[in-house]
């Protein structure tokens, strides 16, 4: 039995007023977690953003599955500079409350997010992500001001949660993707694709 | 005169009448400060003062005309996408137009003066159902609302990437806003209503640890500041309106003194 993907991506071109990125293809599965690397400015970010409605599709097809519930990391999360919201009210907003959060994270729910540091809010915000029940969790630079010890926190909550749905991750840390991800797509600037 | 203010009965109507509100406006501030939208509100209760009293011009009751203003004033915000632009538009469109209709009916400055100020005293049957409706109405919807609304704030790329029919809680928000604000303008006047929207949200937002206990810490600052200001303004002779602004200023000032 031939299992369909989640999402397929053909000969995908995105961007905003104009084409940014080379044409992609991809077909994804769940259980899978796909890396986007490549360098600056090539259109990781605005791929993923065309992935969740965000950006413009230039060219080519993007197929979704049925029904599919998915979340999105943006590279800078939202934050308010003041406002009564803890780590709970957050996870609870986005109903990702179903998986126990890592013992780190769970001792910082009751804490306003306005006080959290940069690298405990970013850890709250990617399990926003994958605390809930999406399909296909899109995740850019959610390493993002974590330290070491947070990112490797952060590389096995994506591992555990890996069979449940599928990834896409963006980095531009070459061995976090080496350590999460299944496959890892090098993204070309558009006109130097082969 | 023997008066015991909350309940003598020439008072009672217009007492329960101030309840709802005072209950519902401050936790539709803390979702208006979320947002950023608070400027929002005055922008709204100006256009519910002057269409309140545009309604007055042609025998309407202020509770019948204000809510027009306002329901216009939640279509240009949703025409328009909010913006403080906006809200400073609504303003200086709404003080126009009140003064404009002031001078130029039979009502007179003093009449606009009252829409400004407020006339709970005056409330009567109509004005307790409209609030009372209002309260209910704002009760039943906000804990539906209120999670859509902040996580549209803070992942506003969830809506799209998810296909969410998102314009129904945003605009469903702005509607319960402006109908709040045009019977709070009609009964409690043009600043209380603005100050209840404002200051204890301010006060929530510094000093609850979560959203549920800014929401009993932002309804309660309503709620004891209008049972302190009724009585006061009956007990001292005072306008209800002015009264009420300054006992939530007080209390502000009280909260910034208070340490974290």
């Amino acid at each position: 039995m031939t299992v369909s993907p989640l999402l397929t991506l053909d000969h995908l071109v995105a961007g905003y007023e104009q084409p940014l990125t080379a044409p992609c293809s991809l077909r994804l599965h769940r259980g899978e977690v796909v890396g986007l690397h490549g360098p600056n400015g090539v259109g990781k970010s605005t791929l993923l953003n065309a992935l969740a409605g965000g950006a413009r599709i230039h060219a080519g097809n993007l197929e979704r599955a049925p029904d599919l519930r998915l979340r999105h990391l943006p590279q800078r999360p939202l934050r308010p500079a003041e406002a009564p919201l803890s780590g709970h009210d957050l996870l609870r907003c986005m109903a990702a409350e179903s998986v126990q959060p890592p013992p780190r994270l769970a001792a910082k729910l009751n804490t306003r997010i306005d006080r959290l540091s940069g690298g405990e809010y970013q850890l709250l915000c990617l399990w926003t992500c994958l605390g809930g029940d999406a399909d296909l969790v899109l995740l850019d630079e959610p390493t993002n001001n974590l330290d070491r010890e947070h990112t490797d926190l952060a590389a096995e909550e994506i591992a555990a949660e890996r069979e449940s749905r599928a990834t896409i991750v963006v980095s531009h840390d070459a061995d976090f993707l080496q350590q999460v991800c299944t496959r890892i797509i090098y993204v070309v600037s558009r006109g130097a694709e082969p | 005169m023997t008066l015991d203010p909350p309940l003598d009965t020439l008072f009672l109507i217009p007492f329960l009448t101030g309840l709802p509100l005072v209950m519902l406006l401050p936790l539709l501030g803390t979702l208006l400060r979320l947002r950023e939208e608070w400027l929002a509100t005055l922008g709204l209760a100006h256009l519910a003062g002057a269409s309140g009293l545009a309604g007055m011009a042609v025998g309407l009751p202020v509770i019948q005309g204000a809510p027009l203003g306002a329901l216009l004033g939640a279509a240009i915000k949703s025409r328009a996408g909010g913006g403080n632009s906006v809200y400073a538009v609504m303003i200086l469109l709404g003080w126009t137009l009140t003064l404009l209709i002031a001078a130029n009916t039979a009502l007179g400055d003093a009449l606009a003066h009252a829409v400004v100020d407020g006339q709970l005293y005056f409330a009567g049957s109509r004005e307790l159902i409209a609030a009372v409706l209002v309260g209910a109405l704002g009760l039943a919807a906000l804990p539906w609302l209120t999670p859509r609304l902040i996580r549209a704030h803070l992942f506003p790329q969830h809506e799209i990437a998810n296909r969410l029919p998102a314009w129904r809680w945003h605009f469903g928000f702005d509607l319960l806003v402006a109908l709040a604000i045009a019977v709070g303008t009609a009964t409690l006047g043009l600043m209380a209503t603005f100050a209840l929207v404002f200051l204890p949200a301010w006060i929530a937002f510094r000093r609850a640890p979560n959203w549920r206990r800014g929401n009993w810490l932002s309804a309660g600052i309503g709620v004891v500041s209008y049972l302190l200001a009724f009585a006061v303004a009956l007990w001292l002779d005072q306008p209800f309106g002015p009264v009420l602004v300054a006992v939530l200023a007080i209390s502000f000032s009280i909260s910034l003194m208070l340490r974290r």
